[in-house]
């Protein structure tokens, strides 16, 4: 089951990574400075400009969500602003893959803890068991003791699910799954524009590592949109 | 003459019951535990900070010998003192394993990672899984 979604999530992937190889064809004419860049993931529509100039490509956002955390606080877009972020899926009573999903996610946020502009965000998909007591335990257990660097979310659970699609790490109900939900294990990154820029197994060793290499390009580019961002407004 | 048969039939059986158990059982307990156990206790027993405990150099392994055959079969959950911390989270229990199953499993990690605790013979673990109605004769 799990396997499953994942290899749908994984399809989303080579999707997203078959838009990359299409992307410069657009914009070679930009692509002077242009470094290493991270794919965008998820569906996209190419809209006509009204100018008849070339036509734009829209990548598909994450929505706007309202979240609390372990501390009680409210978690929202604007949490991330001008940062970027990693998250997963996870519940507090799960007996397949979480532990081992966040002790991945725990490998790369020892790496980036010092650095306030990369930011971790677990969502619970079982919001009726865990509480914010709960997280709050959880979170400590883990070792996390500053929610502002991992927030450690809940929200009704419709909330919760419409998320994890966004996201590509879907996550649903499933009464035969041990623990009675199905996720796939994955974890997304994303930019501070609501984009999401990598897919990663969080149970495979290489994705992780992957995802720890992949966080500096971004933020790399981050800097660098945001430095020419006075010049020309997106 | 009929009994002789019998008994020499049951004989067999008994020692190719037994070369099973000698062979390559060590082996079998260490690849149950990779499907079956280091999603959650990790590959080396380390378990995960204070959400899951070790098993690797666990006091508990020790002091609970004869209670972990049910406490696989059955899980686990309620706060309990592993190494002086104090884990409260839910482990699964385990209905698809047989008894000499859990007994390899054990037997590789109470023997692994420097652990150096006694091991069990099958019927052992299912006189003790007995304890939780959890023996199923295998
Ligand atoms: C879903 C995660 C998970 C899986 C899979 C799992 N355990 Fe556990 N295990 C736990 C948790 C959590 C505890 C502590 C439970 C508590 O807090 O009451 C625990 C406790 C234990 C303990 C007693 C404490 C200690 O560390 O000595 C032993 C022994 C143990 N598990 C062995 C195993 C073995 C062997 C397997 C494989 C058959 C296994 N576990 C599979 C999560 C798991």
């Amino acid at each position: 089951m799990i396997r499953f979604a994942l290899r749908r999530a994984l399809g989303s992937l080579f999707i997203g990574l078959g838009s990359l190889t299409l992307l410069p064809a657009c914009s070679s004419s930009s692509a002077d400075q242009q470094t290493a860049q991270l794919p965008y993931i998820g569906e996209r529509e190419v809209v006509p400009s009204p100018t008849g100039g070339p036509a734009d490509t829209v990548y598909a956002t994450i929505p706007t969500f309202h979240l609390t955390d372990q501390a009680g606080q409210p978690v929202t877009n604007a949490t991330f602003k001008d940062k970027v972020y990693i998250t997963d899926f996870f519940f507090a009573t799960c007996p397949s893959i979480c532990p081992k999903m966040q002790s991945e996610l725990l490998r790369v946020y020892e790496k980036y803890k010092d650095n306030p502009r990369v930011v971790f965000l677990s969502h619970t998909i079982d919001p009726a068991h865990d509480s914010i007591p709960v997280l709050r335990d959880y979170a400590e257990r883990l070792g996390v003791t500053d929610a502002s660097r991992w927030h450690f979310a809940t929200a009704p659970h419709d909330t919760v699910f419409a998320l994890a699609r966004a996201y590509m790490t879907g996550a649903q109900v499933d009464k035969e799954a041990p623990g009675g939900f199905t996720h796939t294990g994955a974890f997304a990154l994303i930019d501070p524009n609501r984009h999401v820029r990598g897919i990663y197994d969080g149970l495979n060793k290489d994705e992780v590592d992957r995802l720890i290499k992949e966080i500096p390009v971004l933020l790399q580019e981050v800097s660098a949109t945001s430095a020419t961002a006075t010049a020309k407004q997106p | 003459m009929r009994s002789w048969w019998l008994r020499g039939a049951a004989g067999l059986a008994v020692a190719s019951v037994l070369a099973g158990c000698f062979s390559n059982r060590q082996n079998e307990g260490e690849k149950l535990y990779a499907t079956h156990c280091a999603s959650c206790h990790g590959e080396q027993g380390e378990g995960l900070r204070r959400l899951i405990p070790p098993l690797a150099g666990a006091d508990y392994l020790r002091q609970q010998r004869a209670a972990l055959p049910c406490l696989i079969r059955k899980g686990q959950q309620g706060p309990i003192l592993v190494n002086g911390v104090t884990f409260n989270q839910v482990m699964p229990g385990h209905d698809d394993l047989t008894d000499s199953q859990i007994t390899n499993i054990l037997n590789f990690v109470q023997q692994q990672w420097g652990n150096q605790n006694q091991t069990y013979t099958i019927r052992e673990v299912s006189e003790l899984l007995d304890a939780c109605h959890g023996s199923d004769g295998q």
